[in-house]
């Protein structure tokens, strides 16, 4: 069993409204996955649906071993495994930036508070970010900010990771620190990433596998050479064409 | 007014006290109360809702007096007796705790709905989430208004007087009704009310400033 995240015939709706149709995928343990598609197309709401925080209507979606739909899975145990970085960032706006990364680990895992600031550091050190170890949230740039969720995210030690338009709301010439850490997390060879980005020059650099949404559904599904180069779908080559010239 | 002061100190300073007495005890058991039923407005679960949300709207929508006769003389019939003072703080305290639940809920609605899911995605449980990361926010939200209804508190301790608590109230009526100089009376009343009010606001204030 190498699967990491399996959707097996999964429905989600809003209502009336039918976000996703029938998304069938499976992603494998230790691969990079880049999920694009016009805005509205539900890719943020498929990423979602990884962790639970966005319920699914039918079908089976197995998550490190576990369905998720099905009642009697602990979804705290799930998410545990599961890191999510947010197109918003969340860092905890009443915590500072030590305590950001400190607390899951602290109050989730129980970890050991000399260990726990240990990893913190180190994390932090990674992301370029020891030195702002006491500043609030409120005091630091953007992609400061996305990079401590980041590093947030790692102190749990996550199996797996889904990013949701990470780089969306962040300024331009703050994008590159950002992507440049996701890189060296998406690298790693046992690391499971999910990807939702318009950044196309990053999703060619890290995806081993590109998948193309329109209108909750998954329209292509391919290697990452083969759909930049030979793109099948006829919406996924006019999104590309649309978004390349610029 | 000096002399009315204190030639009657002995009950003006016991209604002081039992005043600040019910509002402490009041204060402290409604915070507790009204943002325990102002979480329960928003837990996932539909059923706790419409408990908390049944709860608020009955208490705050009847008059402080009615809820606290019926512990007066209501609750003693059938369940047990209790005297004015302790009717008149269960009273207050009651009614007191759906002003703070709506409070409350009101800041736990201005948290950013990120903040919630980033705590729930890392595999903490709505209560952790809400205890370490949501509940911190949002008191210091509602600071203001929560000052406000503190305020409000000890101002209505006065329905004390009506279930014979022996609070200030009470003691201004008699004292009032004794020495006849019932102008003078009322305004030391009014003094000893801001000795605890005026504190409570600029304390409020004070927290706001350290907080912003």
């Amino acid at each position: 069993m190498s699967s990491m995240i399996e959707f097996r015939n999964v429905q989600k709706y809003y209502g009336e409204f039918h976000a996703l149709k029938d998304i069938n995928l499976e992603i494998d343990k230790g691969e990079t996955v880049v999920l694009i598609g016009p805005s509205g197309s539900g890719k943020s709401t498929l990423s979602r649906t990884v962790n639970g925080l966005e319920t699914i209507q039918e079908g089976q979606l197995i998550v490190n071993g576990r369905d998720i739909a099905d009642r009697s899975t602990d979804i705290n145990r799930i998410r545990r495994d599961v890191g999510m970085v947010f197109q918003h960032f969340n860092l905890y706006a009443n915590k500072d930036v030590l305590e950001n990364v400190m607390l899951a680990p602290r109050i989730v895992l129980k970890m050991s508070e000399e260990e726990n600031k240990k990893q913190a550091m180190a994390l932090l050190d990674q992301v370029g970010l020891a030195d702002k170890a006491h500043n609030m949230p409120s005091q630091i740039s953007g992609g400061q900010q996305q990079r401590v969720a980041i590093a947030r995210s790692l102190a749990m030690k996550p199996r797996c990771m889904l990013f949701d338009e990470p780089t969306s709301a962040l300024d331009p010439e703050m994008i590159d620190d950002v992507l440049k850490v996701i890189k060296y997390v998406t690298s790693q060879s046992d690391m499971t990433s999910l990807i939702v980005t318009h950044e196309m020059g990053f999703a060619q650099e890290v995806a081993n596998r590109v998948i193309f949404m329109a209108d909750g559904q998954i329209l292509e599904d391919d290697s990452k050479d083969k759909f930049f180069d030979h793109p099948t779908n006829e919406r996924a080559t006019q999104f590309l064409s649309k978004i390349i010239k610029h | 007014m000096i002399h009315l002061l204190t030639s009657n100190w002995s009950a003006f300073i016991s209604g002081f006290g039992w005043t600040l007495l019910s509002s402490v005890l009041a204060l402290f058991f409604s915070l507790i109360i009204g943002s325990l039923f102002a979480i329960l407005e928003v837990v996932p679960n539909k059923a706790l809702r419409i408990i908390g949300n049944v709860y608020v709207e009955i208490f705050r929508n009847i008059p402080l007096l009615v809820i606290t006769m019926f512990f007066y003389l209501v609750i003693p019939l059938y369940i047990v007796k209790i005297n004015g003072f302790a009717a008149g703080t269960v009273g207050l305290t009651i009614y007191t705790s759906a002003f703070i639940a709506e409070t409350v809920r009101a800041g736990i609605n201005s948290v950013d709905p990120g903040q919630m899911e980033a705590a729930r995605s890392q595999g903490m449980t709505f209560w952790q989430a809400m205890r370490h990361i949501v509940l911190p926010q949002a008191f210091k939200y509602v600071l203001p208004p929560l000052g406000n209804q503190f305020v409000n508190l000890v101002k209505n301790s006065s329905v004390l007087a009506f279930v014979a608590g022996f609070d200030l109230m009470y003691q201004g009526n008699a004292i009032a009704s004794q020495t006849f100089d019932t102008v003078n009376t009322y305004v030391i009343v009014g003094i000893f009310y801001l000795i605890i009010t005026l504190p409570i606001s600029y304390y409020m204030q004070h927290l706001e400033k350290k907080l912003a």
